[in-house]
């Protein structure tokens, strides 16, 4: 379908896909509460780090880390490796494929209309507390603060078509989650979700620095809360976010391609 | 109109006998069988022909509907679907073409159909005027009403598969794929769903190719049918030649309302169906004049009829010993 096509079947995707978390409301709910590690792993750090600084990071830093750690998370999301597996697996993916507009597409936009609701609990909380308790922890650099932006929204592109990627491989492998757990395993460690970056062994942080997970998550969360990352810094990461992007989604269209292609629903 | 040109759909599938050994086995090695679920189909569906796809389970036909509609990537040959190739699934073909699985939904299940509707009318990009008319026509054909406002799970079957129906429909799609569209339904909800399949195809002039287990549905809707079996087509052709082929002659029933010798009545032809004054007779079409002109003459009869075999007995002696799933007793009257 042709790209204005496409941009007109937008906003009634978003209205639809909100009535659609909305109609999820419990299974909402559990997400939401499985998205509150940071919670968890904040309230280690804070007692560690209550009389001195460990590594280089106050009790406060770390407030301001993995609280920022959780609005990252809230807003990057994503279930559609879940969705795709579901689909594959019950025959529901016959009846997307016959829609003209690209699977990309509509996973995409349900994923970004369920950002507000998803958001509505946790995001104001962690927002206010970051902006009070922990706000001497942050970035007082205001074009570094801006960068957050394209920050967040290049976060959310790479680790979506991460995910996508890996949900096509619910074309070739009888359970393509098993994968997603492989998958969490490493995002949680060389992300950043679990404990800041610069607290991991050096060749684990060097490994870090050349796969894609950081910068779904820590980049945006550096950008956020690093006092000496600066603005230039964080330009040349935002754009190393934004080539992994493009690099990914690519990858991802490639391997759904080439999924639907061997798209093999016996009896479905 | 679709044209299939020796299409052939192969899987290659996993066996593994059942046992813990099997298992833990087939972790280092897998053994695979090729399944030739589709080989060699070749045939025309000219625009605005309703075509019944008969042949027993596993026989083809799903595969083959979703080779035309492009789920399915074609091992070799041939497809056209309205001058589209289907397995490139351009948006122009999608939009033309829909593929109705009755055991399968596109309805969102804790939201109203309406807003399915909605969402489909932004995915194929339907003006919202030709929206407007198309659901009100589809509201009418099928009654829908206050169904469409109401939560997808609290529908029964019968009104689900109406407004799936709809939503399968609403872009106007000129060429149907309908899959077991009466599955699961009752005899007054499959009439209803019959009917507005045959008002569709006379208003739009749209392509129907139908396979169903319920031969009252095939013959009601499909004055030609393309049988199917072991991957390959056995018979493409007028419903009523496959039955006269298989099945030559008529049946006769009639009652009788006095006893009669068994010889008198075995003498005119083979006796089918014997229960108590009813009686079914299948007779040559060559004797059938004179066994009915010596019936009405000669014996107590006191109502007859004359009737082709029903579908399913035909489709019956077609595959013996397969599991054909036939349900329907209607005598064959395809209507054009």
């Amino acid at each position: 379908m042709s790209l204005r096509a496409t941009l007109r079947a937008v906003p009634t995707l978003l209205r639809i896909g909100v009535a659609e978390t909305v109609a999820y409301r419990a299974e909402f709910l559990v997400w939401m509460l499985t998205t509150t590690l940071p919670l968890v792993m904040l309230g280690l750090w804070t007692s560690v780090a209550s009389e001195q600084p460990f590594h280089g990071y106050s009790s406060p830093d770390f407030v301001a880390y993995y609280l920022a750690t959780l609005i990252v998370r809230n807003l990057t999301g994503s279930w559609v490796v879940w969705q795709i597996n579901e689909e594959v697996r019950h025959g529901q993916m016959s009846m997307r494929l016959l829609r003209p507009v690209h699977p990309f597409i509509q996973y995409g936009v349900s994923h970004v209309a369920a950002v507000p609701l998803r958001g509505l609990v946790a995001l104001p909380i962690a927002a206010i507390m970051l902006f009070t308790t922990a706000r001497e922890s942050m970035s007082h650099d205001a074009a570094q603060v801006l960068l957050f932006i394209p920050s967040i929204v290049a976060a959310w592109l790479l680790t979506f078509a991460f995910l996508f990627a890996l949900g096509s491989f619910a074309f070739f492998l009888d359970k393509a989650m098993s994968l997603m757990e492989v998958y969490f395993g490493v995002f949680a460690i060389l992300s950043g979700y679990l404990i800041p970056l610069s607290l991991l062994p050096s060749w684990l942080r060097t490994l870090a620095d050349w796969l894609p997970f950081r910068f779904m998550l820590s980049v945006p969360v550096e950008i956020l809360t690093s006092r000496s990352l600066g603005a230039g810094r964080a330009a040349e990461l935002v754009a190393a976010q934004w080539i992994w992007a493009a690099g990914v989604l690519a990858l991802a269209l490639t391997l759904w391609r080439a999924g639907v292609k061997r798209f093999e629903a016996v009896g479905q | 109109m679709i044209r299939a040109r020796d299409l052939r759909k192969h899987f290659k599938v996993h066996r593994r006998p059942p046992g813990l050994a099997a298992a833990v086995k087939s972790v280092f090695h897998r053994t695979y069988d090729l399944v030739k679920a589709v080989d060699g189909v070749s045939f025309t569906i000219e625009r605005g022909e309703r075509v019944g796809f008969l042949g027993p389970n596993g026989a083809g036909k799903t595969t083959t509907l979703k080779c035309l509609s492009g789920l399915l990537h074609p091992t070799s040959g041939d497809v056209e679907v309205e001058n589209f190739v289907p397995q490139k699934r351009e948006a122009d073909f999608l939009r033309r073409i829909t593929l109705v699985m009755g055991q399968k939904q596109q309805l969102i299940w804790d939201l109203p159909p309406a807003d399915t509707y909605a969402m489909n009318r932004a995915l194929f990009d339907v003006p919202q005027a030709q929206f407007d008319a198309t659901m009100k026509e589809l509201s009418d054909l099928l009654d829908l009403g206050e169904l469409i406002t109401k939560p997808t799970r609290q529908l029964s079957l019968g009104e689900r598969m109406k407004c799936e129906l709809a939503c399968a429909l609403l872009h106007r799609p000129t060429t149907l794929f309908l899959d077991e569209p009466t599955i699961g339904l009752d005899v007054s909800m499959q009439l209803a769903i019959r009917e507005f399949i045959r008002a569709y195809n006379q208003r739009h002039e749209a392509t129907v190719l139908l396979t169903s287990h319920y031969m009252d549905d095939v013959v009601a809707l499909c004055p030609r049918v393309i049988v199917i079996d072991g991957g390959t087509i056995i018979h493409d052709g007028d419903l009523r030649g496959l039955v006269k082929t298989m099945h030559p002659g008529k049946l006769v029933s009639f009652t009788l309302g006095g006893p009669v010798a068994e010889d008198a009545i075995a003498s005119l032809g083979d006796v089918i169906r014997r229960e108590g004054a009813r009686i079914v007779l299948q007779v040559s079409d060559a004797k059938l004049k004179d066994v009915v002109a010596h019936l009405l003459a000669t014996l107590p009869v006191t109502d007859l009829s004359v009737e082709d075999p029903p579908l399913e007995d035909v489709m019956r002696a077609m595959f013996k010993d397969k599991a054909v799933g036939l349900a329907a007793t209607q005598p064959v009257e395809a209507e054009a």
